[in-house]
């Protein structure tokens, strides 16, 4: 039904698989997410530009695709990699899986061993990797080799959309758009707030322009270490305006405050992440989708690390509470996952007066 | 939260016996959380009437009461134990109802105990229908409209306001017993009476169909700081319309969107927080509507249940030591993730492979019985099956089912349609019939109402069989490879090719396909899994890690069925236990997901995978282990005993030659030749006229029955030619058929032994209470035993021996005997574990199995701390539970053939007093006052009135049809007569649909169908009222009665027995 292609990482590692998208090559980190539902809102997750998914559940595709399930216009993993990729219509619409991926012209393979791959990626760390069509195993490894890898690249501009409004009433809030899932800005609108996205690299005194109430940062790809703008912008705005970010936007807000920003072993990505409340000890089933967090071995005064992962301890939330100034590492606005955290929306929005 | 450290003792309360809707995975559910709250240092007081569970070790709690489980036994338990706190949610809805029985007689206040992990409150909320859809309507939850009735003119009249159909649910019964959908008035009328009737509480909810809508189950838990976590989301492959017990179920969920699944999660997370279970699991059952997205909540179990072990197994994370730990005041983020070790338990277990619970029937086993799937649950077993792709793990799933009955063959694509229309046992078979046949997917789902996402799957899966080459030799290593991940077993390329399974197995190996095993993790391996928990696939990489000791391979038995049941994983998990402790690694193969031996904390290595022989001798490649245990597990392995030693694999213990002569009729004839013992007259048929050719030289009454059963399947009892005749026309039996003379009136003894292969130590000397004729499974019996002498006891015992040494059996041994006029006969003799050995080893205190395994690995009998002196000081009861409510229209009536699903036992100072209690543990207490009914055969009739004389000395009174009212007023009793159900009304049929009689003692005349006789019993089983059926247990019963009018004594914990049992041992070291 379709032909081989192969799947390399740059340790050497080797895998089969078959094609089941668009032909050719593809380079990339190689990232896996471990959430079993939402393949569609997955791939079209901004965040993930640079990098190559690998779906950990292994029955992808099974429910068909449909427009209500994506979180931007487009796809894009590099490449998409799979265990089996259905091809039915089923409740999310029409269109099949694999077609909705050929047709959107994304290099996707299936059959690949991706338990074997996980198990790799978890023991030896995150590392790029390269899938194919076209090539053999050793042009493939050394072209995962001698790929850019993503550390130290600011691509923020490449994921964000165009600047647009969402909502018509209530507090005015500017979002930073470094890749911006849709839901996220839907939630905020329909939480009570005029939402006024503009590009990453808008400047303090373009968003001071707009008078906002609050000012959102967004999730996004890429390395926030390298994402010096936003931080440029939002340490001029700390102090004068609420500020609210998430996964990304999480990181720049620590960076602003003084913070450093470090690589994880292999990423958190999925849909089931615990993560624990200071306050008052609760635990909350969290999306995650970030390769990198805050590290905060030592907040400066006036930062309160307010999250932590239960799986690792790393940093989950930060407040600055004299700032009027937190984030959470994770997605509230779930899509695909559990809705656990769902109410940070409307405690940022209804907190704008 | 740290743990409570107010309670010091918890009270814990089983499931009692296993029937249909309750069974195994509370053995499992109710261990774990025994060991989990010892772990934490109380005291663990357990009440529980089933002998053939782990549960019931002496290990696993510190007091353990096999006690009736109801108000009367609980009470004293409480009062000579003084528990704190009483943990309600582990023994299913036998539990539950027993918690809230206690609570409302106020017990529990009287004597200080509080009620864990759920209060009464929110049971009340979960299981009172109309509560619990007030509750939910108050929350915003959908639920399907409905009304609660109380009658059937006011469930006719809310069916109408509702609209036909209308589903119905019994108040408080548990797997939807006396549910089930009316379509039209005549339906309606007579299933709302039978659901008034089924309701404990005499009440039933009438509710709107949702019949045909895709069904789905969440499994919660929720700590007493509210964090609450999904555990595991099941999809019905089988939709609304056919119970979940009975549905062919996938875990994670497969066609649902994530938006549809997050709603039913926000909507789960909402019932257990409205419901109120503060801590534990919970069950919440939703039905979607395909199309329109409608989604409404069905049901929700506050407590541990089948699905809950299911999703423990499915997905690694145990509910039910958790719950137990949540219930003395953790909260999830302190307790470890079991698998991971570093990770916590307040997460969502996530899957990278696909799980599939396949449901097993017996509906051979009740002629008569409906075999159209219902909303009332008729299975009695299950097998879970793990695969990387949902076709891999359901052609595992198929596999691992071992059917003994027969799927319908359709011969036209028409057929096969039309038979999917109604949901049956074997749709699935007749869906992959109905695919050869030429239907399409879309024509399945048309027709069955399954999921066209499932049937294009099944589609595919079939599809991929047929195209299979005609022979084994074309199949080449990357087309067996290829086969087996598109979900096919070794089995169905046998069958496909022609080849058989060792065949398949053995080209396959040679062409270097061998399977990958990868861990069920929870967490799709993002971290290390630290407990091996093992399924196969045929991936890049496998992930089996060993150490240095010699590992040691048990073969469970697959799926509870009616014959091989719990029993068997107890005597499985007793060798794991040995062989860990002996410093073996166990290695332990099983795909029943309702059992201790597949919870991965048991063995060092778990593989679910089906007990087949492709299985095993994948997991022996990848183990190479010292042996193989097939002698505990019942009939699954030890079948496989000749063809894993033809592999090369050492089969430990008795050797598989001598399981051969066992089974083999010819040759164990031949030994019992040799050793001058006698068998009843017996011949070997290989064809129905030489069975009838047969029968004539062995002389009539005979016992029929295929070679290699278990259970008694297909066994039965002819008195003529006529019947003979009728039998073979029936169940068309293939293969070698055995013919005995059956022994009229014969006692039936059982002994269960061990032996080293010259050596043999006799563990117990057991009685039947009934005559030879009923299957030892559905016979009472008795330790020791209160008929036979001393003599007759020692001739038996040394019989037993003799057969041992001859056998060279090494290991448990079980021999049963017919006795009749002072002459033994050698029934058979069974080289492994019989279904007894649980009731034997709590009994006597003797850990058999332990012993066992020391033998299998080559200690001898003087090496092993067995007691000199087995003089009890109690005696034990063990009493068969039957399914017969289940059902409606098959004759309660005992036979060869096996038919109990479970067991209980009694244990008390007197046999009188022990029988008694063990009829109330399996639900058919005997009455103190009331009327007894009384039919007998003109044989038994003498002995009859002696029975009624004593019954009404007991204070009942008696009611009997003609002719046996003549006897007993002979005899001068007073006696009321009644006219038989076909002599019209007044009949005692309606006496006892009024209520207006307590006990039924009705012995069958001949064993032909008696219309009359069968209907009085199944009037009887219809009431709920005990139904004794031979005269033995008929005499045994008066004797109890009279003997439960006495004050009862203090129950007597198990740990007191085994105590006594190792003084035995240490006063005299063991010489047999």
């Amino acid at each position: 039904m379709s032909e081989g292609a192969l799947l390399v990482l740059e340790d050497g590692l080797v895998l089969p698989g078959r094609s089941v998208g668009a032909p050719g090559t593809a380079l990339g980190e190689m990232v896996f997410t471990t959430g079993m539902t939402g393949y569609q809102e997955a791939v079209t997750d901004p965040s993930y530009l640079g990098q190559i998914l690998c779906f950990a559940a292994p029955m992808i595709g099974n429910y068909g695709t449909g427009p209500a399930h994506v979180e931007s216009d487009r796809v894009w993993p590099e490449a998409v990699v799979m265990r089996v990729a259905g091809d039915r219509a089923g409740s999310a619409g029409p269109v099949g899986w694999r077609s909705w991926l050929a047709e959107q012209g994304v290099i996707a393979i299936a059959d690949v061993d991706t338990r074997t791959l996980v198990r790799r990626l978890r023991d030896n760390g995150a590392m790029r990797g390269a899938v194919s069509t076209e090539l053999g195993a050793d042009e493939l490894i050394e072209a995962a080799r001698t790929h850019p890898p993503l550390d130290g690249r600011d691509i923020t501009a490449d994921a964000a959309g165009p600047p647009r409004t969402l909502g018509a009433d209530g507090p005015r809030v500017v979002a930073f758009d470094c890749g911006m899932k849709r839901s996220i800005g839907e939630r905020l609108a329909a939480s009570g707030c005029r939402l006024e996205i503009v590009p990453p690299s808008t400047t303090a005194d373009e968003v001071l322009a707009r008078d906002p109430d609050g000012v959102f940062v967004s999730n996004g790809p890429g390395d926030p270490g390298a994402v010096d703008g936003v931080v440029t912008a939002l340490r001029q705005l700390l102090g004068d305006v609420p500020v609210f970010g998430i996964c990304m936007g999480h990181q720049l807000l620590g960076r602003a405050l003084g913070l450093q920003t470090e690589k994880l072993p292999f990423g958190h990505r999925g849909a089931n992440h615990p993560v624990q409340r200071e306050e008052d000890g609760g635990v909350e089933i969290t999306v995650q989708n970030h390769g990198y967090a805050v590290a905060a071995e030592q907040a400066p005064d006036g930062v309160v690390v307010t999250r932590r992962s239960l799986f690792d301890g790393s940093v989950e939330g930060l407040a600055a509470p004299e700032l009027d100034a937190w984030s959470v590492q994770y997605h509230p606005e779930a899509r695909p996952g559990p809705h656990d955290a769902g109410y940070l929306f409307s405690r940022f929005v209804s907190a704008l007066g | 939260m740290p743990k409570r450290t107010d309670i010091e003792t918890i009270l814990v309360l089983g499931s009692g016996p296993i029937v249909i809707g309750q069974a195994g995975e509370f053995d499992y559910s109710g261990t774990q959380a025994c060991k989990a709250l010892r772990e934490e240092g109380y005291r663990v007081v357990l009440v529980n009437s089933n002998p053939a569970t782990i549960m019931t070790d002496p290990g696993t709690a510190d007091r353990t009461y096999v006690e009736p489980l109801d108000v009367p036994s609980a009470t004293a338990i409480i009062e000579m134990e003084r528990p704190d706190a009483l943990l309600p949610t582990l023994g299913g809805q036998t539990g539950l109802n027993l918690a809230m029985a206690l609570s409302e007689a106020g017990v529990l206040d009287r004597f200080g105990v509080e009620l864990i992990g759920a209060d009464a409150d929110a049971i009340r909320r979960a299981e009172d229908r109309q509560v619990f859809r007030d509750c939910m309507t108050e929350a915003g939850i959908p639920v399907p409209e409905s009304e609660t009735v109380e009658s059937v003119a006011a469930g006719v009249a809310a069916a109408e306001r509702i609209g036909l159909p209308v589903i119905l649910r019994p108040a408080f019964t548990l797997g939807g017993e006396g549910g089930g959908v009316a379509r039209d008035r005549a339906e309606l009328e007579e299933r709302v009476a039978a659901a008034l009737d089924a309701s404990p509480i005499s009440q039933v909810l009438i509710e709107r169909s949702v019949i045909g809508w895709g069904e789905f189950e969440l499994e919660v838990m929720r700590d007493a700081n509210d964090n609450a976590v999904v555990v595991c989301s099941i999809e019905n492959i089988d939709p609304m319309g056919v119970h979940t017990g009975d549905s062919v179920t996938v875990a994670p969920a497969m066609t649902l969107t994530d938006d549809e699944l997050q709603r039913m999660r926000d909507g789960a997370l909402a019932v257990i927080r409205t419901v109120g279970v503060s801590t534990g699991g919970a069950n919440v059952q939703f039905a979607l509507e395909r199309g329109s997205g409608d989604m409404v909540v069905i049901e929700m179990n506050p407590r541990v249940s089948r699905s809950s072990a299911l999703a423990s197994k499915a997905t690694g994370f145990p509910i039910a030591k958790i719950a137990a730990r949540l219930a003395v005041g953790y909260t999830l983020d302190e307790l470890p993730n079991d698998i991971t070790q570093v990770t916590p338990a307040s997460f969502e277990p996530t899957l990278d492979y696909v799980a599939i619970k396949a449901p097993r029937f017996a509906f051979e086993k009740v002629p008569g019985a409906s075999t159209e799937l219902t909303t009332h649950m008729k299975s009695v077993g299950e097998v879970l099956a793990l695969g990387r792709t949902f076709r891999e793990a359901f052609g595992k799933a198929m596999s691992a089912r071992e059917l003994d009955g027969r799927p319908a063959t359709p011969q036209t694509k028409a057929d096969a349609l039309a038979l999917l229309r109604v949901p049956s046992w074997d749709r699935y078979d007749v869906m992959l019939r109905a695919i050869e046949l030429g239907a399409r997917p879309g024509e399945l789902a048309a027709a069955s109402g399954v999921d066209p996402w499932f049937c294009a799957e099944i589609a595919a899966w079939a599809q991929a069989i047929r195209e299979l080459p005609p022979a084994l030799a074309d199949l080449d290593g990357d087309g067996l490879r290829q086969a087996r991940r598109d979900g096919m077993t070794d089995r169905d390329i046998a069958a496909a090719t022609g080849a058989s399974e060792a065949e398949v197995g053995a080209h396959r190996r040679g062409e270097g396909v061998e399977p990958t095993f990868h861990a069920v993790d929870t967490c799709a391996a993002e971290f290390e899994a630290r407990t091996p928990y093992f399924y196969a696939a045929f991936d890049t990489a496998g992930e089996v890690t060993t150490d240095d000791r010699e590992a040691i391979v048990v073969l469970g038995s697959g799926p509870n069925r009616i014959g091989q049941g719990i029993e068997f994983d107890y005597c499985c998990v007793h060798a794991v236990e040995a062989a860990r402790d002996l410093g073996y690694a166990a290695i332990m193969v099983n795909c029943n997901p309702e059992t201790v031996s597949t919870d991965h904390g048991v063995s060092d290595r778990l593989y679910m995978e089906p007990v087949t022989l492709d299985t095993v001798l994948d997991v022996c490649a990848q183990e190479r282990p010292l042996g193989v245990v097939t002698q505990l597990g019942g009939q699954t392995p030890l079948r496989l005993a000749n063809q894993l030693e033809a592999a090369g694999v050492r089969v430990l213990g008795t050797p598989a030659e001598s399981i051969d002569v066992a089974e083999d009729r010819g040759r164990f004839g031949a030994l019992l030749d040799e050793l001058g013992l006698s068998a009843p007259p017996w011949a070997v048929a290989e064809s129905p006229d030489d069975t009838l050719a047969a029968a004539g030289e062995v002389g009539y009454p005979v016992l029929v029955r295929p070679s290699y059963v278990l259970g008694g399947r297909a066994m039965q009892i002819c008195d003529d030619e006529q019947q003979l005749r009728a039998y073979l026309e029936t169940e068309n039996p293939a293969g070698t058929l055995l013919v005995d003379r059956f022994l009229e009136g014969a006692l039936e003894v059982d002994v269960d032994a061990l032996s080293d292969g010259t050596d043999t130590w006799i563990a117990a000397t057991m009685e039947h209470v009934e005559a030879a004729g009923v299957h030892s499974g559905d016979s009472a019996c008795v330790l020791p035993p209160q008929g036979a002498g001393p003599g007759l006891i020692d001739e038996l015992e040394r019989q037993s021996r003799e057969i041992a040494s001859a056998l060279e059996a090494v290991g448990l041994l079980n021999v049963q005997f017919a006795v009749r006029d002072g002459h033994v006969y050698v029934i058979e003799a069974n080289p492994r574990a019989s279904r007894t050995v649980p009731f034997v080893a709590k009994a006597t205190g003797v850990p058999l199995v332990r012993h066992a395994l020391r033998l299998m690995l080559g200690a001898q009998i003087p090496d092993l701390a067995l007691p000199a002196e087995r003089r009890l000081g109690h005696v034990a009861v063990k009493e068969a539970v039957l399914p017969f409510a289940r059902f409606p229209g098959a004759d309660p009536v005992l036979g060869p053939e096996m038919k109990a699903t479970g067991e209980v036992m009694g244990i008390a100072g007197s046999f009188a007093e022990a029988f008694a209690k063990a009829q109330r543990g399996a639900g058919q207490g005997l009455p103190r006052e009331g009327a007894v009914f009384i039919s007998a055969r003109d044989a038994d009739k003498p002995e009859m009135v002696a029975v009624a004389a004593r019954l009404a000395a007991s204070g009942l009174s008696l009611v009997a049809t003609d002719g046996t009212a003549r006897a007993i007023g002979a005899a001068g009793l007073e006696v009321t007569s009644v006219r038989k159900i076909s002599e019209g009304s007044p009949h005692v049929g309606e006496l006892i649909g009024r209520g207006e009689i307590q006990l039924v003692l009705n012995t069958p005349r001949g064993r032909g169908t008696q219309t009359d006789g069968a209907a009085i019993r199944a009037a009887a089983v219809r009431a709920g009222i005990p139904c004794i059926t031979t005269l033995e247990a008929a005499v045994a019963a008066a004797d109890a009665i009279r003997a439960d009018a006495r004050p009862p004594a203090p129950p007597i914990a198990l740990q007191d027995i085994a105590a006594r049992a190792d003084l035995a041992v240490s006063a005299a070291p063991a010489h047999r």
